[in-house]
């Protein structure tokens, strides 16, 4: 090396580290961001399911009791138990991100957070209790 | 309690290496000393040139951030006895460029403060007779959270989005664009929002959420971009349906 | 280069997305993946089903299960590319399969729901 390094503009002796590709598997709240984001396969997996119930539907009886069967395979039925967990996943994390999201005051203070995230339960309890009503005929 | 503990310290110099390595160190292990004791410790007795920066040792300057075990923290106010037996891993915050050891090059972030205009913004400064601006105790809390920010950097380092997009503006500086927007004495909003609106504004955040809980003085920079979203978001609806009615 | 981003609306899908997913998808999941199959509940069968699918409240209802939660994972699966794989070159065709494939399943749903009779 020469006694005095010149440094230009562009510092090429900075190191710079390359971000891994992998950098969300290292740090655990990172993996869980990446679950939690990946839980919109899920989704993807049940409006899939639900379109092809409709269409089961609108083809006849014969077509929705071929339909019923085939949600009976194991294979979709683990399907649906990992989405739920999945879904799960992404209500609890949803509700308990919102007050960050949308903090409410109150006469100018900032409400404590689980005040805020309560309510999305009660209403996500009321709601579930609604579709089952309706589902399972009243 | 052992009465000493290892350090693995990054060692970069520029002039000599390809790449950082790490040295080991042995520190005297004592209740009262945070990892930056453990450091000036070794530079006063063991090797003068490891090279770090630091200043009030006392959580108010920002300076001395740098990653303990894999985590951004204050290394003033972190203790060695909550790592015992250690070893602890002290590296230069992550996705900063690395000048020499644990000093990093925070350049980009400064342009990127400046950018966003942290100041209070007036279309017309009223003139001195008229006194000053006031404010009540509900409009200071508005903004007063966000005001707490030392610029530590450290919401930086745990932002995998700042790591992988360089263009993004990043968690303190929109909490801080926040700071002024939010602020009763601000008319500066309309000017930020041309620029906080764009892709490596608000928008590349995906609410990772780390550097909310990484930064060392509440600030809670994921909540204020959310919110920024939001109102950034009712702002392009109105300007959809009252396109007359535009700032 | 201060292009207007069309991002505040391709949010607020998303944001739409994730709160009716999280509030109705799991209970969804819950009796039809699940509990029905395994015959925990009694099934509810073609016909009381489709007399329901029948109400307009319902079509609408179902409508909006079926779209909206599409483009809250039209958002966050692009996202998660990007990111995740660092694959950002590859932005059109990631945003076109992402906005196409939920652009192509409401459009399923909204025909699927019209023409049930
Ligand atoms: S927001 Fe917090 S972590 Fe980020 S620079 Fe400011 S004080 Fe540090
Ligand atoms: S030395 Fe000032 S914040 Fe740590």
């Amino acid at each position: 090396m020469n006694e005095t390094p010149a440094y230009t503009e562009f510092h090429p002796r900075w190191y710079r580290p390359r971000v891994s590709t992998y950098w969300w598997l290292w740090r655990w709240p990172y993996l869980k961001f990446i679950i939690r984001e990946l839980s919109s396969l899920s989704v993807v997996s049940f409006v899939v399911m639900a379109l092809l119930q409709l269409s089961a539907l609108r083809r006849g009886p014969q077509a929705y009791a071929e339909f019923q069967e085939l949600v009976k395979h194991p294979f979709l039925i683990a399907l649906a138990a990992v989405s739920l967990f999945f879904v799960v996943f992404h209500a609890i994390t949803w509700f308990n991100l919102t007050p960050s999201a949308m903090p409410v005051r109150v006469k100018g203070k900032r409400l404590p957070d689980f005040l805020v995230a309560a309510p999305n339960y009660v209403v996500w309890l009321v709601l579930s209790g609604a579709v089952a009503w309706v589902v399972l005929g009243g | 309690m052992a009465d000493t503990i290892a350090l693995e310290v990054t060692r970069y110099c520029p002039e000599r290496d390809a790449e950082p390595s790490f040295q080991t160190f042995e520190a005297p292990l004592r209740k009262d000393w945070v990892v930056l004791d453990a450091l000036n410790y070794i530079k006063d007795k063991v090797d003068g040139s490891l090279s770090f920066r630091w200043s009030c040792r006392m959580g108010i300057c920002g300076s001395c951030g740098m990653m303990v075990n894999g985590e951004p923290k204050l290394t003033c106010a972190t203790f060695l006895s909550n790592y015992a037996p250690g070893p602890i891993r002290v590296q230069p915050l992550q996705y900063f460029p690395v000048v020499r050891d644990l000093v990093i090059e925070m350049t980009d972030f400064l342009n990127k403060l400046k950018a966003v205009k942290p100041w209070i913004v007036r279309r017309e400064e009223k003139p001195l007779s008229a006194g000053e601006y006031l404010q009540t105790p509900e409009q200071m809390d508005a903004y007063k959270q966000y005001s707490m920010c030392i610029n530590c950097m450290l919401c930086y380092a745990a932002c995998p989005v700042y790591g992988l997009e360089k263009h993004f503006k990043g968690p303190a500086v929109l909490a801080l664009a926040q700071r002024y927007n939010k602020d009763s004495r601000d008319q500066g909003a309309g000017e930020r929002t041309d620029l906080l609106s764009q892709e490596d504004g608000i928008w590349d955040c995906t609410f990772v959420g780390e550097c909310t809980k990484v930064c060392p003085k509440n600030v809670d920079p994921a909540g204020a971009i959310q919110q920024y979203k939001l109102t950034a978001t009712i702002e392009w609806f109105q300007s959809l349906l009252m396109p007359w009615g535009a700032k | 280069m201060p292009k207007r981003s069309n991002e505040p609306l391709l949010w607020s899908l998303f944001s739409a997305g994730g709160v009716v997913a999280a509030f109705l998808i799991p209970v969804h999941l819950f009796l039809f993946g699940v509990a029905f199959p395994l015959g925990w509940l009694p099934d509810p069968g073609y016909q009381r089903l489709l007399a329901l699918v029948r109400h307009p409240l319902t079509r609408i209802y179902l409508f909006v299960l079926c779209s909206l939660p599409l483009f809250h994972w039209a958002h966050r699966f692009r996202y998660t590319l990007y990111d995740g794989l660092q694959i950002k070159h590859l932005n059109e065709l990631i945003f076109t399969f992402c906005y196409g494939g939920a652009m192509a399943g409401t459009a399923a749903a909204g025909y699927l729901l019209w023409t049930i009779r």
